[in-house]
């Protein structure tokens, strides 16, 4: 067997292989010389740090002044504690509002969104559109301007669309109950972990201190369990890149509490005898947790409970279109079967017959949940992210889901066709395995080849206007990974642009070793210079305070 | 299906005919030649039972909209509402920044090519350090609850020790959190939470309770300034000195908004700082402008211990150009997995950016003055309702914009009382009556730099009505 990450998995097909090598040399050129590639200028605009900016006594803006109770109550410091009086203001800037205007759209400028960019690399996480649409819903005052905790009377419209929701997530996933709490996907799945430890309690169990989960499930499924005090131990993959059953049957035992895995795994690879893992969990008389924080390459095409799961989770900021925000505010939709219901945490949202109310329902908040898990945030989650993901999905309907999954999974293959075409990039595991929504790849020989790793390819790639990829890929069981996922939000010549900025960045590896490695050359800023301060407590500076303190004012106007 | 004949705005190629290129061009006819993959019996059969999609954008945005409809905001209600998420005053460049779509779909894009939102990122640490006094501001985690929760489960790692010590009278929301994340009895990794007395009279830390309860088994003393039900604390700086004495981390819930005027955290030497960002300019939106920021001296351990992302400046080959990495990334579970300190993912980003944006706007004078606003206007009102017949303020003077109001002497219950204020368009303080029951029928009365006098005089008048 070649090293993982060289060999050639998937179906392979010579005449397409012709196809898109002639593909990737016609697009792999600029635009105005009739190719796909862009001449491509990132926004730098050398902005200072905020801290550098304004003089002093100048105003941003000014909030409500006490005036109008001046006369009634003395001055604020006389009603504070002597003891707790701040002695000297904060060194906050002092900016006037044209200049933050700028300041701040300036920064948004050097920043490639998917509103501004194809953001394909950065799978597992679903990058999709977000529309606009939403985002006015969310921003309307019946929805900004609410106290979680106003009168149940007062909240019945975000109450339905919750409810809705959940009814919905129900269906998509077979699955009884669902909870919006969650305020991330690692959130819901620390929230199954701690439903496992209670319903295992109660039943009087507790020698369950185990949770299994594998290599390739999200990094969350080992962590978070770990938090709720778990012992957490890993499957490796078999020779074909499944979750190895026979190693997963052998360390199942009176001591697991739960199975938590993804299927499809990172690699893309769908599990097709997932029933054949959760019958062996259940045996050994643990929970069966599935991580579907992307499911966007099944939704709707096969369910969590069919594959006998017992609980799974919806990034409703993934595969629900609502945006990541640079990371937040985020939903972890979690779903239970009805046996764990009445452990999700409260308050459970239920519909009661009304006939005075719209629609003949009146929603209920219930706080009287005996067997609930703790709180795992303040009030009942981040419903902004619920009211966005609603509109998508009433947007779409059952066959626009369908056409999301189906999309995604064309789009997908379409790339990997190209990719696998470029010099340096292998695709792991399964020969004759068609990936569904994802591809780790690999580009260890590009390593071996150049010295130059999925890093250097990263940063070399973003000089063609297209984002960068996620790193979160920890071990590099497939060596210098990169996981692409070229969800349905992208046109076909989105695709042959991101596949033709690919194979540059590789020719320029192989080829232009220099230029290369002295990229980025048209981002926003250039090479980085001091990687040590990364590891380094006497040179690193999390803080503009703590920058001037350890490496004087290089830059600082003001030396006061 | 390979032809759906379904096009939809969202998804370019769902166009049949491009749909059947692509599929043509690697040699396929048919998407269930790759679907295949799914055994049959794990198969959805037909389509899924949803209900009927709103295809049109205007009727899609009829839809939502009509359903929002039916709640009633607190624009339309006066509200006085707190005890975890707060009415205040949005400045409009905070909705124009996090509207910006460049940041808003943005997610975990390199130090190059997202330069911008790190750099936002560092100036929210750098202007949220001078605010609280600390080196060190971490990428903000869900919400003050879970903030403080991963923040005692740190102390406990730091410390090698298995007991925090909290106040009796936190709010019974985020104890419920930090009790989850301290993990049950029943498991080997529980951390004990033992509370410590508070003052009836005001509300504030029994210094003695404490004192007699901080041992060398105590891995943090959690307080508050201001506490769950607004008072702040006077003795802060000696709570922090009793925490240490025990060789145990001190770790301060406080309130952004506040320090203009009041003691920042750091001054008092707590070791952890811990609270919610939505004061700073991020709308409520149900709970949906939470955000839990967390800050520390600048000492290796604390940083290595902190589940969260951090990020250091920077120098590039360009002599005097900054950019901005991630320190000591090895160490989350992106990198390790469940051998982290807890996990890290997806939490606030953009209100960290708000938060950033609103501090800048503010200024120091700013920061100054709204905090003033907030403790005149607040006192204003207590001292208007301590007139009403029958309504006292358990807990007296001493806080910052939240205190509990007592209703026992009027005959009426909170209950009674929030419902004869909801008809008259206010939304009431949160009922205390259930979670405190030493404080009788008493709700947490919530006024802040958004309640003008009028809004207040308009409270007591109505009150005066309800009570009658």
């Amino acid at each position: 067997m070649s090293a993982i990450g060289t060999e050639q998995g998937g179906v392979h097909n010579e005449a397409v292989a012709r196809r898109m090598q002639e593909k990737l040399e016609d697009n792999a050129r600029l635009r105005r010389e009739g190719g796909l590639l862009r001449d491509y200028q990132a926004a730098r605009w050398d902005e200072p740090i905020a801290m550098e900016l304004g003089r002093p006594g100048e105003r941003g803006v000014i909030p409500p002044q006490a005036t109008d109770v001046a006369a009634e109550v003395p001055e604020a410091a006389e009603l504070l504690p002597r003891e707790l009086r701040r002695s000297a203001p904060p060194a906050l800037p002092e900016i006037s509002q044209p200049q933050l205007v700028r300041h701040f759209t300036r920064l948004s400028e050097m920043c490639l969104g998917v509103d501004v960019t194809v953001d394909i690399g950065e799978g597992t996480c679903t990058m999709k559109y977000s529309p606009k649409v939403n985002e006015l819903l969310a921003r309307s005052p019946k929805m900004s301007e609410l106290h979680p905790d106003q009168p149940e009377e007062t909240l019945q419209g975000i109450l339905e669309i919750c409810y809705r929701m959940s009814r919905i997530l129900c269906e998509i996933s077979g699955l009884d109950e669902f909870s919006f709490q969650p305020p991330g996907g690692s959130a819901a799945v620390y929230g199954f972990a701690a439903i496992a430890r209670a319903y295992h309690h109660e039943r009087g169990d507790d020698v369950r201190d185990e949770v299994v989960t594998t290599i390739f499930s999200h990094p969350c499924d080992g962590a978070c369990p770990a938090t709720a005090g778990y012992k957490v131990v890993t499957v490796m993959p078999d020779e074909n890149g499944y979750a190895d059953l026979e190693a997963l049957k052998a360390v199942l035992s009176e001591r697991t509490a739960a199975i938590m895995i993804t299927n499809p795994e990172d690699t893309g690879i769908f599990n097709p005898r997932i029933r054949e893992y959760t019958d062996a969990a259940h045996a050994a008389g643990a929970l069966c947790f599935c991580d579907q924080a992307n499911l966007n390459g099944i939704l709707g095409l096969t369910r969590a409970r069919e594959a006998g799961f017992d609980a799974c989770q919806f990034n409703l900021h993934k595969t629900f279109g609502s945006p990541h925000g640079c990371k937040g505010p985020a939903t972890g939709a979690l779903g239970v079967s009805s046996k764990l219901a009445p452990y999700l945490p409260a308050p459970h949202l239920v519909a009661l017959a009304d006939e005075r109310a719209p629609g003949g329902l009146r929603y209920h908040l219930d706080y009287d949940c005996p067997q609930a898990i703790g709180k795992l945030r303040a009030f009942l989650g981040n419903l902004a992210v619920v009211l966005r993901a609603y509109a998508w999905t009433m947007s779409l309907g059952a066959r626009g889901l369908r056409e999301v999954a189906e999309v995604a999974v064309i789009n997908n293959n379409y790339l990997e066709a190209q990719l696998r075409e470029i010099r340096g990039i292998g695709y792991p595991y399964a020969p004759g395995v068609r990936r569904l929504d994802q591809v780790r790849y690999s580009f260890g020989e590009l390593k071996e080849d150049t010295g130059f790793g999925t890093t250097d390819m990263r940063t070399g790639f973003c000089d063609f206007g297209v984002q960068t990829w996620f790193m979160s890929h920890h071990p590099w069981i497939v060596p210098e990974p990169f996981t692409p996922e070229p969800c349905e939000t992208y046109s076909k010549e989105d695709i042959d642009y991101w596949a033709a900025a690919m194979k540059t960045t590789s020719d320029d590896a192989y080829e232009s070793p220099q230029h290369f490695a002295a990229a980025p050359h048209n981002q926003s800023c250039h090479r980085i210079r001091t990687w040590e301060r990364l590891d380094d407590p006497r040179e690193w500076a999390v803080t503009w305070r703590a920058y001037r303190r350890k490496h004087g004012a290089a830059r600082a106007t003001d030396e006061e | 299906m390979n032809d759906t004949g379904f096009i939809h705005p969202y998804i370019p190629n769902s166009v049949p005919a491009v749909r059947q290129e692509m599929l043509r061009e690697i040699g396929l006819t048919d998407v269930e030649e790759i679907l295949a993959e799914i055994p049959a019996n794990l198969r959805v059969p037909g389509l899924l039972s949803l209900p009927e999609p709103l295809l049109s954008e205007y009727d899609l945005r009829r839809h939502v909209q009509s359903l929002l409809d039916r709640n009633v905001s607190s624009a339309e209600c006066l509200n006085f509402l707190g005890g975890g998420c707060w009415s205040h005053f949005v400045p409009a460049l905070c909705d124009e920044i996090t509207a910006r779509g460049e940041f808003l779909t943005a997610y975990s894009g390199s130090n190059y090519s997202d330069l911008g939102k790190h750099q936002a990122r560092f100036e929210y640490n750098s202007l949220m350090a001078e605010l609280l006094d600390y080196d060190v501001v971490v990428e903000p985690g869900y919400d003050w609850g879970t903030a403080a929760g991963f923040a005692l489960r740190m102390a406990a790692r730091l410390t090698g020790r298995r007991e925090v010590l909290v106040p009796e009278n936190m709010g019974a929301e985020r104890r419920s959190i930090i009790a989850e994340l301290c993990e049950p009895e029943y498991v080997a990794g529980h951390i004990a939470i033992t509370e410590v007395a508070c003052d009836r009279a005001n509300g504030r830390l029994d210094l003695a309770d404490l004192a007699s309860k901080s041992s060398a088994a105590t891995a943090a003393v959690y307080f508050e300034n201001p506490g769950y039900l607004g008072q702040l604390e006077p003795g802060a700086a000696e709570i922090c000195r009793l925490a240490r004495d025990a060789g145990a981390v001190s770790i301060a819930g406080v309130d952004p908004i506040s320090l203009g005027v009041v003691a920042p955290p750091g001054s008092y030497r707590a070791d952890i700082a811990v609270g919610d960002l939505q004061p700073l300019g991020i709308h409520m939106a149900a709970g949906t402008g939470l955000s839990g920021f967390m800050a520390f001296r600048d000492e290796e351990p604390y940083l290595a211990e902190c589940p969260f992302a951090i990020y250091t400046i920077l120098e590039t080959t360009v002599a005097g150009e900054h950019t901005f990495g991630e320190l000591l990334s090895g160490r989350t579970s992106y990198g390790v997995r469940d051998q982290a300190p807890d996990w890290v993912g997806t939490q606030t980003g953009l209100w960290a950016i708000c938060a950033g944006v609103y501090l800048a706007s503010l200024g120091p004078q700013g920061m100054r003055e709204v905090g003033e606003t907030i403790v005149r206007r607040a006192h204003y009102a207590a001292r208007r309702l301590a007139e009403l017949p029958g309504v006292s303020l358990p807990l007296g003077d001493g806080f910052f914009k939240e205190f509990p109001v007592c209703f026992d002497d009027t005959g009426k219950s909170v209950a009674e009382v929030n419902e004869a204020l909801l008809a008259r368009g206010i939304f009431g303080g949160r009922n205390l009556s259930v979670g405190y029951p030493q404080l009788g029928q008493s709700a947490l009365y919530c006024v802040t730099e958004v309640h003008t006098r009028g809004d207040i005089d308009r409270l007591v008048d109505t009150l005066a009505e309800v009570l009658s």
